[in-house]
Order: structure tokens, then C-alpha cells, then sequence
């Protein structure tokens, strides 16, 4: 009951607040601004050469603002703007007419949840094991290992998407240069397919990989470091507990949780990192539709992606809090 | 004078500042080159194009005609700019932030640490596509750009200023302070902000850092910066989309890539030998304690 009380109800409400101002911030923004979509689309009708009666010119109009969701006062859009999300309606998609905007992306949702859930799963516990032990050992050789961290580390993902796409596809042509699957191919579940997949899945899964490695493998190395030098490990091990007690018990318990922390807090980034990595590579999940959407200016599927994105870290980062005081019997009844 | 002499010691026996002090120093000294450079930065077909490195084009020319080496000046002498800009003004709202919430406490805090969650919740790299993207000739400015990334990078920064502010609120000095009727600006100025300056100079090469990369993942989009204007994002996004690997004009897409990977590394290494040198903990490891 006290859990229930002093924290899952504060942290459910700060989770909606959250969400409820980054989804309005995302109706407002484009709003307040003086450019009109619906204008522009006409405008580039007409330098595309098509003459448009003015009668029709109205009738056009009136279409695109339903479209849009650009009808009536302010208040009423923002009010239909929530109930179209609550319901999963975002409006059809103008560059791949008249699929809707929902079966874009929900195409799209499962290669970017598969590639960031892998990747983002793989690279936590390779960086724990690794930063560990370099932790808690340091010998002379790992110092070599720290540097080449020290080096990847600062290298935003797009510049490390680009530098192992021209290496790894064009001055070493090992993987394919772009794509999810080969071109042409029928997604099925044979061989061939999965293979294929694999092939051209490995160089984005690699670049968010090496980043999301080099982030976790320097918060575990110094995190155990500290932990190693506290002073109920030192007398433990005074007291002639074995080594791996220690490791066990007292070293990797206390490591852990923090290193929870780091991944929830750094959910966003590794978000924003799969998207750009998925532009680099035309890799076919949100990342590439939201790319695709910008340079076809399809206002509905930005918006659709934006919100799907804000709903899917705050909500990440929610469940990731939830499933926090199982780990760690202090925070457990606040 | 004495004393600053001692800290660069200090500091230059960490080997990642003395390799990120020469760098920065380096690149520096490339910004600079800019203000004598012979070529016009902007225009096109001012030398032969496609040329390989020579003595008299460094780094070689490009497709469109222009010198890739005092190009790179003039690169990165603009996203210097824009970094610090950025710094500037995120370094700016962060204090006023962080110390306001911190020294005052109670609604204001928790509403001002609302918003700052809010704007680390969202994707933010989303939000500044696509606030970019509709304002594309406001963001085509220097410092609108500087002021956009600085509006969404204070957050965490500002949390860290506060429970800085939070842990010497209660310390005696300021009591003292209190009590002795010092006004509120100058115990903030004389107290408070001494005690908060390390933070905001590491998280100041952070920033500059973050928005550098940034700026050039959103000239990849085509958006920020005037793309014929030369910023290390810009010059990596004409060497892709004129097809530098496929025309073998490899010098073209290299230059921009190893400087700013140059740039970020020095960047890192200059802030954490800096963070580590002001923890009294991790310098005592190094330095050896005594000195």
C-alpha cells in the first residue's frame, strides 16, 4: 500500500503530465507559426503548372484544412487533436496517399523496436561485463581499452553512422550500402529472409552498438571502481571472504543500480541515435519515415511520428522507473 | 600569476589535456587562418575542381570549384561559433535556472524543474527537425540557431547547478551571510556563484560539444545553416549529396569528417581532465596527494 502510495501514484501522474505537455508542446509549436500548409500546398500546385479555377481553389482549400485538422478555433483543433490520438488517428499520409498514417508507421514500428531493443539490450550487458571487470581489476593492457573509449566516446551517431557506413560498405564493401532487406524481396519466414535481414541489419545494430558500448563501459568501469574502494568491501575482504563472494554479494549488487539509472535516463538519446542511424542506412523503421516525411514535406506523418516518439520514451522511461525498486530493496517502500 | 602557472602544471600531467589542449590549439589556429584566406568561402568555380592534395591545395579542391583547405578554415571557425553561442546562452539560462530553485526553493523550484524534465523527456532531436523545419529561414542565422539549441540544452545542466546551490545554501559561510544582512544579489553573486563556476565550465565544453554535433546532424537534413555557407555540418552534407565517394574525390568528405572528429575528441578529453582535476578524489589518484 505504502508503495502504491509513495510512488507509483506521484510517479503515474508525473508520467501523464510529462506526456500531456510534450504532446500539446508538439500540437502548439507548428501552429504558432506564421507559414500555412495548407497555402503552401496550393502554391506549389501552381508552380507545378496546374491551374486551379477559383471556385475550386475554395473548395480545394476546405478539403486540405480537414485534412490538415485545421478546422474551426484553436480550441476546437486541440480538442479534436486529442480525441484523434486517443483513438490512433492521425489522418492519411499526403507522399503515399491514402494509406493512413497509423499503417505507415505501425510498418515502421517493429524494424526500429527490433533493432533498438536488440542492440540497446546487447551493448548494456557487453558494456557491464567489460566495464567490470576492467573496473575492478585494472590491469596495465586495459589502459590501452580505456583510451580507444575515450576516443568513440565523444563521436555523436550520425558522424559514427557515417564513418562505418563508407568503411564498412564502400571502401570494404562487406554489408549492403543501404536498406532493411535485398530489394524486391517479400518479407517471409525463410531462411533467405531472416539472412537477409541479418546482413543488413548488422552495420546499424554495429554503429549503436560501439556508441551505446563506449557510454556504459566508462559509468560501470567507474562505478565499480568506487564501489571496490568502500569500505564494507575492504572488510569483507579483511574479514576472509573469498573473492568471488565479493564480486558477487557486494561489488556487482551495488553496480547495478546505477547503472539502471544511466539507461533510463540516456533512453532518449539512444532513441534519437537509432533515428538518425536509420536515415544514414535507409534502414525502413521510424527513423527513415520521419526522414523520408521532412524531405516530402508530409506534414500528418510528422506529427504522427513525434507523438508516437514522445509516447514511446516517456513511456519507456515510466516502465523502466517501475521495474527500479525491484531491483533495489532502499527505494523499494519510500 | 604564480598560482595559474602551478594549475597548468597540474594539469598538463594528465596526457589527455596536453593532447586536447594542442589540438584545440590547432584548430584554433585553422579558425583564425580563415580571416587571411585568399579564396571567398561562399562562391563557386574559383579554382580548377576535383584537384587531389597538393602543395598548392592542401587538402585538394572539390566539385564546385573551391579550395576544401580554406574552406575548412572558415567550417570551423563557424561552428565554433555556433557552439559557443550555444554555450553562451544555455550556460546563461542553466545559472538563472538552477540557482533561482535552488536558493528559493518551494512551487517555483518544482515549476521550473518541470519544465526542464519536460524538455529531457522529449526528443528533443525530433522537436529541433522539426522546429527547424518550419522556421528554415529564421534558423538560417548563427545565433537563431545558437539561441534554438540553447533553449533545449539547459535542462540537466541547470539540475546539476541546483543541487550545487542546494548543498552550500546550508553551509555556515552563507548563514553568516544571511544574518550579517548581505542582499540576496550579492550573496548569490559573492557565494553562491563561486561555488558553482567549476560546473559551469565543464559543462560548458560539453555543451559546445553537443551542439557542434547537433548542428551538423541537422545540415545532414538539409536544415539549419545556409548550406552554401561552410560549417563542418554543411561541408559534410554537400561532399554527400554531390556524390564526393562515387566521383573518388575522397579528400573532400575526409577533411570535414577528421576535423570534427578531431574536434570532439578534443573537446571530451579537455573536459574530463578538467572535471577530474577540480575532484579533489580522482586528482589526489593522479597527482599523488602533498603537492
Amino acid at each position: 500500500m505504502n508503495f502504491i502510495k509513495g510512488y507509483l501514484i506521484p510517479r503515474l501522474l508525473q508520467y501523464f503530465i510529462v506526456t500531456f505537455l510534450g504532446l500539446s508542446a508538439i500540437f502548439f509549436l507548428p501552429r504558432l507559426l506564421p507559414t500555412d500548409p495548407v497555402k503552401q500546398q496550393l502554391q506549389q500546385y501552381q508552380t507545378f503548372g496546374v491551374y486551379i479555377p477559383p471556385e475550386q481553389q475554395e473548395e480545394m482549400m476546405r478539403t486540405l484544412r480537414q485534412l490538415y485538422g485545421l478546422e474551426g478555433t484553436l480550441w476546437e483543433q486541440y480538442l479534436n487533436f486529442w480525441k484523434r490520438l486517443l483513438t490512433g488517428d492521425f489522418g492519411p499520409s499526403f507522399s503515399r496517399f491514402p494509406v493512413s498514417v497509423s499503417k505507415v508507421i505501425s510498418q515502421a514500428l517493429p524494424w526500429t523496436v527490433g533493432l533498438l531493443s536488440l542492440t540497446t539490450i546487447l551493448s548494456w550487458i557487453i558494456a557491464v561485463i567489460v566495464g567490470g571487470i576492467v573496473g575492478y581489476y585494472r590491469k596495465r593492457w586495459m589502459e590501452a581499452l580505456d583510451v580507444v573509449v575515450m576516443i568513440i566516446r565523444p563521436i555523436p551517431y550520425y558522424v559514427m553512422a557515417l564513418v562505418c557506413l563508407i568503411l564498412f560498405a564502400y571502401v570494404f564493401p562487406i554489408f549492403p550500402l543501404s536498406g532493411g532487406i535485398g530489394i524486391g524481396q517479400k518479407l517471409s519466414f525463410d531462411l533467405e529472409t531472416i539472412l537477409s535481414i541479418v546482413k543488413h541489419g548488422t552495420l546499424p545494430a554495429l554503429t549503436l552498438m560501439i556508441v551505446g558500448i563506449a557510454w556504459q563501459f566508462q559509468s560501470m568501469k567507474l562505478i565499480v571502481q568506487i564501489v571496490k574502494s568502500e569500505d564494507h568491501v575492504w572488510y569483507a575482504k579483511t574479514a576472509g571472504v573469498t573473492e568471488k563472494m565479493i564480486v558477487q554479494n557486494h561489488v556487482i549488487k551495488n553496480a547495478m543500480l546505477p547503472m539502471i539509472t544511466q539507461l533510463g535516463l540516456q533512453f532518449g538519446g539512444i532513441f534519437s541515435g537509432a533515428l538518425i542511424t536509420e536515415m544514414v542506412f535507409a534502414y525502413p523503421g521510424i527513423g527513415w519515415i520521419l526522414y523520408d516525411s521532412i524531405m516530402k514535406a508530409d506534414y500528418n506523418l510528422i506529427m504522427g511520428v513525434m507523438c508516437i516518439s514522445t509516447i514511446a520514451i516517456t513511456t519507456s522511461i515510466l516502465l523502466l522507473d517501475l521495474i527500479y525498486p525491484l531491483f533495489d530493496p532502499r527505494v523499494r517502500y519510500r | 600569476m604564480k598560482q595559474i602557472v602551478r594549475v597548468f602544471r597540474d594539469l598538463f600531467r594528465d596526457y589527455r589535456f596536453t593532447v586536447a589542449f594542442i589540438a584545440l590549439l590547432f584548430l584554433l589556429v585553422l579558425s583564425l587562418l580563415s580571416y587571411v584566406s585568399p579564396y571567398d568561402p561562399v562562391s563557386i568555380y574559383q579554382v580548377p575542381r576535383g584537384l587531389p592534395p597538393s602543395f598548392e591545395h592542401p587538402f585538394g579542391t572539390n566539385w564546385l570549384g573551391q579550395d576544401v583547405f580554406w574552406r575548412l578554415t572558415f567550417a570551423v571557425r563557424n561552428s565554433l561559433l555556433i557552439a559557443v553561442i550555444t554555450a553562451f546562452f544555455s550556460r546563461i539560462i542553466a545559472i538563472i535556472v538552477g540557482i533561482v530553485s535552488g536558493y528559493k526553493g518551494g512551487t517555483l523550484d518544482r515549476v521550473l524543474m518541470t519544465i526542464g524534465d519536460t524538455t529531457m523527456v522529449l526528443p528533443i532531436l525530433i522537436v529541433l527537425i522539426v522546429i527547424s523545419m518550419i522556421l528554415k529561414d529564421w534558423a538560417r542565422s548563427f545565433v537563431n540557431l545558437g539561441l534554438l539549441l540553447a533553449f533545449f540544452s539547459w535542462a540537466w545542466d541547470a539540475r546539476v547547478i541546483r543541487s550545487q546551490v542546494l548543498s552550500v545554501r546550508e553551509r555556515d559561510f552563507v548563514r553568516v551571510a544571511v544574518l550579517s544582512g548581505m542582499s540576496t544579489m550579492k550573496i548569490v553573486g559573492k557565494q553562491l556563484l563561486p561555488h558553482v563556476l567549476p560546473v559551469i565550465f565543464t559543462t560548458f565544453i560539453n555543451n559546445m560539444s553537443w551542439a557542434i554535433g547537433m548542428e551538423i546532424t541537422l545540415a545532414y537534413l538539409g536544415l539549419g545553416i545556409d548550406p552554401t555557407v561552410p560549417t563542418l555540418g554543411t561541408m559534410l552534407q554537400r561532399a554527400i549529396t554531390r556524390q564526393a565517394l562515387f566521383l573518388g574525390l575522397w579528400w573532400w568528405l575526409a577533411a570535414p569528417i577528421v576535423t570534427a572528429v578531431l574536434l570532439f575528441i578534443a573537446l571530451y578529453w579537455l573536459s574530463v581532465s578538467i572535471s577530474e582535476y577540480l575532484d579533489p578524489r580522482a586528482r589526489f589518484q593522479r597527482v599523488g596527494a602533498g603537492k
